[in-house]
């Protein structure tokens, strides 16, 4: 008896969610393409490289990526600036740079590694190719414009969405240095890839003393 | 044979063919979509208005796709299977009374496939060959989870069939105490659950006038027996074992295009017999209110159908529903069910329902 009881307790949880459904509340599904789910603030989606607000490259070549990577996805090769005419505000400047997204698992780990924050994520997810050569994507693809706009690999498909590329994802703020991830809703969480327009987090010094003064700090 | 009768015959078969189809289409389709409103999704929505469609998509994809022959298969066996799975479930359907008989112009048109006085028993051979063809494709497939599925199978099904026959030992047993003699003619126990059991027992007249005639408030134990028996008879939810997706894959594994699509076809055809053929012994199969007079002649004529119909979907959504509500299973559990619940409580309740009947018939033995 007790096993028809929990029978008709299931059937009843089934057969609510049904009506529920057909009444047109409470559907976890959405229908792709036709309609975009909001993504997480902190998605992690394709890469791109930044650019200073003056058209320098953030990117100094030193491949600290590439050897946080773990999925060794990450090829970089720097090269000295031509002193002339410097691509970027350092020593040196990444010359080659390339990500296999093939074997990319999106960890974010490039982006915590790099001392610059040439490297970041955007909000782009499709990216599916017609063969392997298509998804290396080069330095010409990730690096952003001059003008901040970030090519897209189709940007005539139907699918494209160019404002996901716009969209950084929070890690790099939420990480660093800090490491306090209450950022929401403040300035500190940056829309776009790009030059940081923030006021600089306090320092561990800093908060040490703060804290040592009785201060409290989230 | 006469030629209007040669080809009423025809007619009826063809008929009964293309409702069959029809409704298979809408019951992959509807089974889809009631899954998935339970599941608060979406479902298919993009073939055709709210994606009925979708069912004829997906076969034209199967039948365009490449039919693999995997190198260790059992060849004959192996091309045979998919036939024995179709056609035992396309002819149990034809036993099924799916509407009144109509006339037209002085020719009695019977919808139903064949009137056979043996309809109960030739829907159990029939029943019971079509676990043949899962046997033969696992085994024939030369892979071990297809054969694990159709050893599973060969369990499941010797041990369901018989609580399911008995189920309908006292439905056949009761249908003969409500006309002149026994009856295995599918037709014929539709024809005697006409009316309303006010009718049968005058005492209760007023209350039971609107209590139709169905088999199902006698015998509404056999009615669950039977019931659970179709479920695992069709190798349904929550007793898939045979082509558990999750583990074992199923006795189709090796099939693909056309070959898997006709075992495809052949479940929901089942499912759909199965649900009309417990529609037809316990819930008055084609009987109900046809308004005979107060609305247009074709109207009642076709509404038996629609009743037919409309208690076979019934059955066919709780099909679905326990499908998205109960979990498999698991092999022991199946074995319990069936040997140590089902067929003590089918066997008991045909010695009590044989008690009734001939206490009824005969009186008391002591008098």
């Amino acid at each position: 008896m007790g096993l028809i009881a929990e029978l008709i307790k299931g059937l009843r949880v089934t057969g609510g969610t049904m009506l529920r459904t057909i009444a047109g509340s409470g559907l976890v599904t959405t229908e792709y393409p036709k309609e975009m789910r909001v993504k997480p603030q902190r998605f992690h989606g394709r890469h791109v490289l930044n650019r200073y607000p003056d058209g320098m490259e953030k990117c100094i070549g030193c491949e600290l990526c590439a050897g946080a990577c773990p999925a060794d996805c990450i090829y970089v090769r720097g090269m000295d600036n031509d002193p002339e005419a410097p691509t970027s505000p350092g020593e040196r400047f990444g010359y080659v740079y390339e990500i296999n997204m093939l074997r990319c698992i999106f960890c974010g780990l490039c982006v915590e590694a790099c001392p610059t924050e040439a490297i970041t994520m955007t909000h782009l997810f499709e990216f599916s190719t017609t063969n392997r050569e298509d998804a290396v994507y080069t330095k010409e693809t990730l690096l952003m414009e001059r003008d901040g706009t970030v090519p897209h690999m189709f940007p005539d498909d139907e699918l494209a969405d160019l404002g996901e590329l716009d969209t950084a994802d929070g890690w790099l703020r939420a990480t660093a240095p800090s490491g306090v991830a209450a950022y929401e809703g403040t300035l500190m969480w940056q829309g776009t890839p790009g030059p940081a327009d923030w006021a600089p987090e306090p320092t561990q010094e800093e908060r040490d003393r703060r804290s040592g003064e009785g201060e409290t700090d989230g | 044979m006469s030629g209007a009768e040669f080809w009423i015959v025809v007619l009826r078969v063809v008929l009964t063919f293309g409702l069959l189809l029809l409704v298979t289409l809408l019951n992959v389709w509807a089974e889809r979509k009631i899954l998935a409103d339970m599941q608060s999704r979406i479902g298919p929505k993009r073939a055709g208005p709210f994606g009925i469609l979708q069912t004829v998509a997906d076969g034209l994809k199967l039948f365009f796709k490449e039919a693999v022959t995997p190198r260790k298969v059992e060849l004959g066996m192996y091309l045979l299977a998919p036939f024995l799975a179709v056609v035992p479930a396309f002819l149990i359907f034809m036993m099924v009374p799916w509407g009144k008989p109509l006339t037209i112009g002085g020719n009695e048109l019977a919808l139903q496939g064949a009137d056979l006085n043996i309809g109960l028993l030739f829907i159990l051979a029939m029943s019971s060959l079509a676990v043949y063809s899962v046997v033969l494709a696992g085994w024939s497939s030369g892979s071990k989870y297809p054969l694990l599925g159709g050893v599973r199978a060969t369990a499941q099904a010797i041990s369901y069939e018989a609580a399911m026959g008995l189920a309908m030992v006292a439905v056949v047993m009761f249908t003969a105490t409500q006309g002149d003699g026994g009856t295995l003619s599918l037709a014929e126990i539709v024809n005697r659950q006409a009316g309303t059991w006010g009718d049968v027992i005058p005492a209760l007249e007023p209350i039971l006038r609107f209590v139709p005639r169905w088999n199902l408030f006698p015998q509404i134990v056999a009615f669950v027996i039977f019931f659970v028996a179709i479920v695992a008879e069709t190798n349904r939810a929550p007793f898939d074992l045979v082509e558990a997706e999750q583990e074992i894959v199923g006795f189709h594994t090796e099939y693909s295009g056309m070959r898997f699509a006709m075992f495809f076809l052949a479940e929901y055809v089942n499912i759909f017999s199965m649900c009309a053929i417990a529609a037809t012994l316990f819930l008055g199969g084609w009987n109900g209110p046809t308004f005979d007079g107060s609305v247009p002649g074709f109207v009642s004529a076709l509404l038996p159908t629609v009743w037919f119909l409309a208690k076979t979907y019934f059955l066919v959504f709780i099909f679905f529903w326990i499908r998205a509500t109960l979990p498999r299973l698991r092999y022991d559990q199946l074995m319990q069910v069936g040997w140590k619940r089902l067929i003590p409580a089918a066997l008991g309740w045909l010695v009590v329902s044989a008690a009734v009947i001939s206490f009824r018939q005969f009186g008391s033995p002591w008098s």
